[in-house]
């Protein structure tokens, strides 16, 4: 009983000792001076964040008719103009679906973390709207999106193979970027976003210079975030190829008269294949490549596992512990400021210990699972190369069309089906 | 003709596929969070009792002028006539001649109240939150200076600038409904 009574005090007693006690007492004026109070300004209200949504909402019905109904070009590029002041310079970029992967990876592996609504609508409904009409939000909805589209002043055509081995950057892009949300350590995607400094007119200086480079190699070659980085786009083109309508070149029928072929500056028109000959030896390459997307699957899998202890120096947590340990085993003579921060804190050391073994476990399944993906992606594709796909006529690939609507006016095939007179 | 008929609804086939997939799965992120999700939204704030004024919250915010601010709770000053927060370790004299004062801007106005209490008041507009102040109140004062992000400047980013800096792991997310932690009065 005594002990607990000791415990008691003592627990009443610490913080007092830990914060700082009150070492000059409160003066009691005589001239009844009243204190003043410390103002606390509220942060934006909270009605601006569910305008947003409703932003969101109106922008993506806007393009996504202006797409598929009115089949306007001009009016995809006035809308991403807006989109690009509205969410971009007047929101600042943030937040966008695009960074929400990773508050939604947060919020799936650590409990303690609660997303609100907001962040969550503005992941879910692109995605929505993408499994209906394609991927408009690209076309003139995305701010980042945007920024590069108005300046594709001159784009170069892409080798096909560069074209879909930098697409493969993308995929461990959204991967890195879950991995390292999921386990609590960083937000890369916000942190390494190259144009959000341009909205918000500050930043570091090598993001700038980023910024900058990706904007001038944009110029010629079109939207390289979008195309071979942006980690949502892994999820837009997933949900692309399930879409229930999507834009077509041609408003009717496809007369395959060519016009359109190097019209798409993203690489995403597909031309009508070829008769097909050798069929034997096609399926032959496909059946080696499926019994190839397992083993590709496990070495990803197993490299993952043994690259999850070094990625896990991404947490500054497992930095600090392993910091902490140094000091205490005389690796190390000299302290850090996390270190002195940490040893400030009351907080016991095998409690940090345990937490980063903790931490460690989740680099080591994540890890796997990254590694797994990033062998399923490389599998997958090969798959893809050696499927023979038939096709009579020009067609927009669902996964990879922006839906921008550049292609329209290359169209000679007028709305009813009747072929224009020039 | 035939064989084409077929070719189109396989791919119609697969492509319904992938889209019940994706509603299930869209469905099951929202079926999810449901009961978890937070209505009000999510702001950045420092918990002054990890903050170990280390200066890094000046030079970190993506804003030019950090959004983290130096606040004064009246309730725990000691009104003192020598504020460690307010002058330099060796002050030449006791009053606001700029070579006296801590604060590399000024930003903290003194103000005689009665003998022997003087007022000091943060001037937000000069401020730039290095904490220089923070940590002369903090070291040998009441500690009733202490930094906060100021949610009138703050962009809310998703991934706080500062918070990816913080040497003491002192950011956190906070309700929008409470978007400040006060120090308070101890014992």
């Amino acid at each position: 009983m005594k002990r607990i009574v000791l415990l008691i005090i003592i627990l009443l007693i610490l913080p007092g000792a830990a914060f700082g006690v009150q070492r000059f007492p409160p003066p009691e004026f005589e001239t009844g001076h009243e204190l003043p109070v410390t103002t606390v300004p509220n942060p934006r209200s909270e009605f601006l964040e569910y305008l947003d949504v409703v932003m969101l909402l109106v922008t993506l019905s806007l393009a996504s008719y202006l797409a598929l109904k009115k089949r306007s070009r001009r009016g995809l590029f006035f809308l991403g103009i807006f989109s690009l002041l509205y969410f971009g310079f007047w929101r600042k970029g943030c937040v966008c679906p695009i960074g929400a992967i990773q508050n939604m990876s947060l919020a799936l592996f650590d409990k303690s973390y609660i997303p609100p609504i907001t962040v969550i609508v503005f992941f879910v409904i692109p995605l929505a709207f993408t499994l209906f009409f394609g991927r408009t939000f690209c076309a003139s909805v995305c701010p980042l999106g945007a920024i590069q589209d108005i300046l594709l002043i001159r784009p170069l055509k892409v080798p096909s193979w560069v074209d879909n081995s930098l697409g493969v950057l993308a995929y461990l892009y959204f991967g890195a970027g879950v991995l390292f949300a999921a386990t609590g350590s960083a937000f890369i995607i916000c942190q390494y976003d190259p144009f959000v400094s341009f909205f918000r007119r500050s930043g570091s200086v090598s993001i700038i210079v980023i910024g900058i480079c990706f904007l001038i190699i944009g110029m010629f070659v079109g939207r390289p975030y979008c195309r071979y980085l942006c980690p949502y786009s892994i999820l837009l083109r997933l949900t692309s190829k399930g879409s229930k309508w999507h834009v077509s070149i041609a408003p009717g029928e496809c007369i395959n008269c060519r016009l359109c072929e190097d019209s798409c500056p993203f690489g995403a028109i597909r031309k009508p294949t070829q008769v097909q000959k050798d069929r034997k030896e096609g399926k032959k390459a496909l059946t080696a490549m499926i019994l190839l997307l397992p083993v590709l699957i496990a070495l990803g899998a197993l490299g993952g596992v043994s690259a999850g202890t070094p990625l896990s120096h991404v947490n500054s947590r497992v930095r600090l512990a392993e910091r902490v340990w140094m000091e205490d085993t005389g690796k190390v003579t000299d302290t850090t400021e996390p270190s002195d921060a940490f040893r400030g804190t009351a907080r016991p050391k095998d409690e940090l210990y345990a937490e980063v073994v903790r931490i460690n476990g989740k680099f080591a399944v994540g890890g796997g699972v990254f590694g797994g993906f990033v062998g399923l992606v490389i599998g997958s594709k090969l798959i893809q190369f050696s499927l023979r796909r038939r096709r009579v006529e020009y067609e927009a690939d669902r996964s990879s069309c922006l839906s921008c609507g550049r292609c329209f006016a290359y169209c000679p095939v007028k709305k009813d089906s009747a072929i224009a007179d020039a | 003709m035939k064989e084409e008929k077929d070719k189109l609804s396989r791919r119609d086939f697969i492509r319904s596929g992938i889209r019940g997939a994706c509603l299930l799965g869209l469905g099951g992120v929202l079926g999810l969070f449901y009961n978890r999700a937070r209505a009000s939204d999510l702001v950045w704030q420092i918990d002054p009792y990890k903050c170990i004024q280390c200066g890094r919250c000046a030079d970190n915010c993506v804003l030019e002028i950090s959004a983290v601010k130096c606040v004064h709770n009246f309730n725990m000053c000691g009104y003192c006539r020598l504020c460690t927060g307010y002058f330099n370790p060796q002050p030449n004299a006791l009053n606001t001649g700029a070579e006296n004062q801590l604060c590399p801007l000024g930003a903290i106005n003194r103000t005689f109240i009665e003998d022997p209490y003087y007022e000091y008041t943060i001037d937000e507009s000069l401020c730039i939150g290095c904490g220089k102040c923070v940590k002369g109140c903090y070291s040998f004062g009441n500690g009733s200076l202490f930094l906060q992000v100021r949610h009138d400047r703050c962009l809310n980013c998703n991934d706080c600038s500062i918070a990816r800096a913080c040497p003491a792991n002192a950011f956190k997310r906070v309700p929008y409904s409470q978007p400040y932690v006060f120090k308070e009065q101890k014992g």
